[in-house]
């Protein structure tokens, strides 16, 4: 009688025990099979980042403008004034294109004779342009004062380009150096020294000149 | 709450206006800054990984950063292709490769040489319309010893293997050209007369976008008296690509 009853309440507590297990079970299915008929545990759809990516300026070009003197040989010298358009194309290489325009003065003949004028006034202007390839062959820092430091350059020129003088152009060949410092990011001064070569027979011979200019100017990056 | 305001607007209007910039991510252990853009100039700070720095603009292969502290410096090319954008890619800036030689579409350059004993200095634009196909408008001036002048035209390249280290080409075109004899001569006229070419060249891509040419012209110069004259140019020079 005992192991009976023993008997019936073991299956009872089997009974029960598996109940509740497979009604566990069942929740816990429930609970698995909730999220799929809504959403996957694994979303695949990735929500991409809107990037904007500006573009970078670039400020290769450089133009500037400049002022000094011209010696014009045999006619004396005066003020110059001109344009320079640059084009960095590496950190050391750089191609240029300058225009500038100065009045020669009188050759000592003409002033001691004073009365011989050996070319017209409007056959003075001595106008020259050239294409020249530049290299920065000294970059470093100038420093004013104890608290100011400027960016600096010392570079070389070497070009090839046309004089009008004396109602003629003339094949010229120019070199030169300059110093340029960056003021700020965008603003360059120079200081540059150039020789401008060509040969001329205006004096009856025919011979080499060379007519050095030393200007100052101001450069604009864009 | 007016005060509060403006205070607000003080902080976030410099941070929006920012935004146009290009913001990286250092992903080296450091990155060097230099005070001028180039190798030569001195590095004077770095910022360090993980750090954030806006790229303001670019010089040739130099890009000016202002770093998170403010500091504003130039980083070269190697260092911030290394880095990183906010959204983890690396960034992408190549030096012109080969493959953006072929595919250039616009070109200058200057030549210098001879024209039938003269000096001439030319420049040229060109535009690419295939790779094998360029129309060039060129400019040239003629310095000789009886007269100068000027040249201008027309010129249509055909490149038939553009993949060519050193590409040859042929030429076809036409222009005008100005002689003026020199003034110290007894007094000739002035000519301008019609002119035509055929031409055959050499282009060479030396590194990035710089690259070197030569070629030589045979011009007809179509002029008022009873026949044409024949001249030869030959000139070398070098080009460049935007």
């Amino acid at each position: 009688m005992e192991s009976g009853l023993r008997f019936l309440f073991l299956n009872a507590a089997v009974a029960l025990f598996l109940a509740v297990l497979t009604s566990g079970c069942s929740r816990v299915m429930d609970t698995l099979d909730e999220p799929s008929s809504a959403e996957p545990v694994i979303d695949p759809r990735v929500e991409r980042r809107e990037v904007r990516r500006p573009r970078i300026d670039t400020e290769n070009f450089e133009l500037g403008a400049y002022t000094g003197f011209l010696s014009v040989e045999d006619f004396g010298s005066s003020t110059v004034y001109g344009g320079r358009l640059a084009y960095h194309i590496t950190e050391g290489l750089f191609a240029e294109a300058t225009i500038g325009q100065t009045t020669a003065g009188r050759t000592s003949f003409e002033t001691l004779s004073g009365a011989v004028d050996l070319l017209p006034s409007d056959e003075r202007t001595f106008r020259y342009y050239d294409l020249s390839l530049g290299y920065n062959l000294f970059p470093g820092e100038t420093f004013i004062g104890r608290n100011r430091a400027f960016t600096s350059s010392l570079y070389l020129l070497l070009g090839a380009g046309s004089t009008d003088f004396a109602g003629d152009s003339r094949f010229t060949i120019t070199f030169g150096a300059g110093y340029r410092v960056l003021l700020n990011d965008w603003l360059s001064a120079h200081l540059m020294v150039r020789d401008h070569v060509f040969r001329t027979d205006l004096l009856g011979e025919d011979k080499t000149v060379h007519n050095i200019e030393f200007v100052i100017g101001l450069g604009w990056f864009f | 709450m007016l005060i509060g305001a403006a205070i607000f607007l003080h902080f976030v209007t410099p941070v929006q206006a920012r935004e146009a910039h290009y913001v990286v991510e250092v992903s080296e252990p450091f990155l060097e800054l230099h005070s001028g853009p180039g190798r030569g100039y001195p590095r004077f700070h770095i910022a360090e990984r993980g750090e954030q720095i806006e790229i303001l603009s670019r010089r040739t292969d130099w890009f000016r950063v202002r770093t998170a502290g403010g500091v504003e410096g130039w980083a070269s090319r190697a260092q911030i292709s290394r880095t990183v954008l906010p959204s983890g890619e690396p960034v992408s800036i190549a030096p012109p490769s080969r493959l953006d030689y072929l595919e250039r579409r616009t070109e200058g350059g200057v030549m210098l040489g001879d024209f039938s004993g003269a000096d001439v200095l030319s420049a040229y634009f060109a535009w690419h319309a295939t790779r094998n196909l360029s129309l060039e408008l060129s400019a040239s001036d003629l310095n000789g010893r009886f007269s100068s002048g000027w040249l201008a035209g027309v010129n249509l390249v055909h490149q038939p293997w553009p993949e060519w280290r050193v590409s040859p080409f042929l030429a076809l075109g036409t222009g005008v050209i100005r002689i003026e004899p020199r003034a110290t001569l007894v007094d000739v006229e002035n000519r301008t007369d019609q002119i035509g070419h055929a031409g055959l060249g050499l282009r060479m891509h030396v590194s990035r976008n710089f690259m070197l040419r030569a070629e030589y012209r045979r011009y007809v110069v179509f002029t008022s008296r009873d026949e044409n004259e024949d001249v030869n140019e030959w000139k070398a020079g070098f080009g460049f690509f935007f």
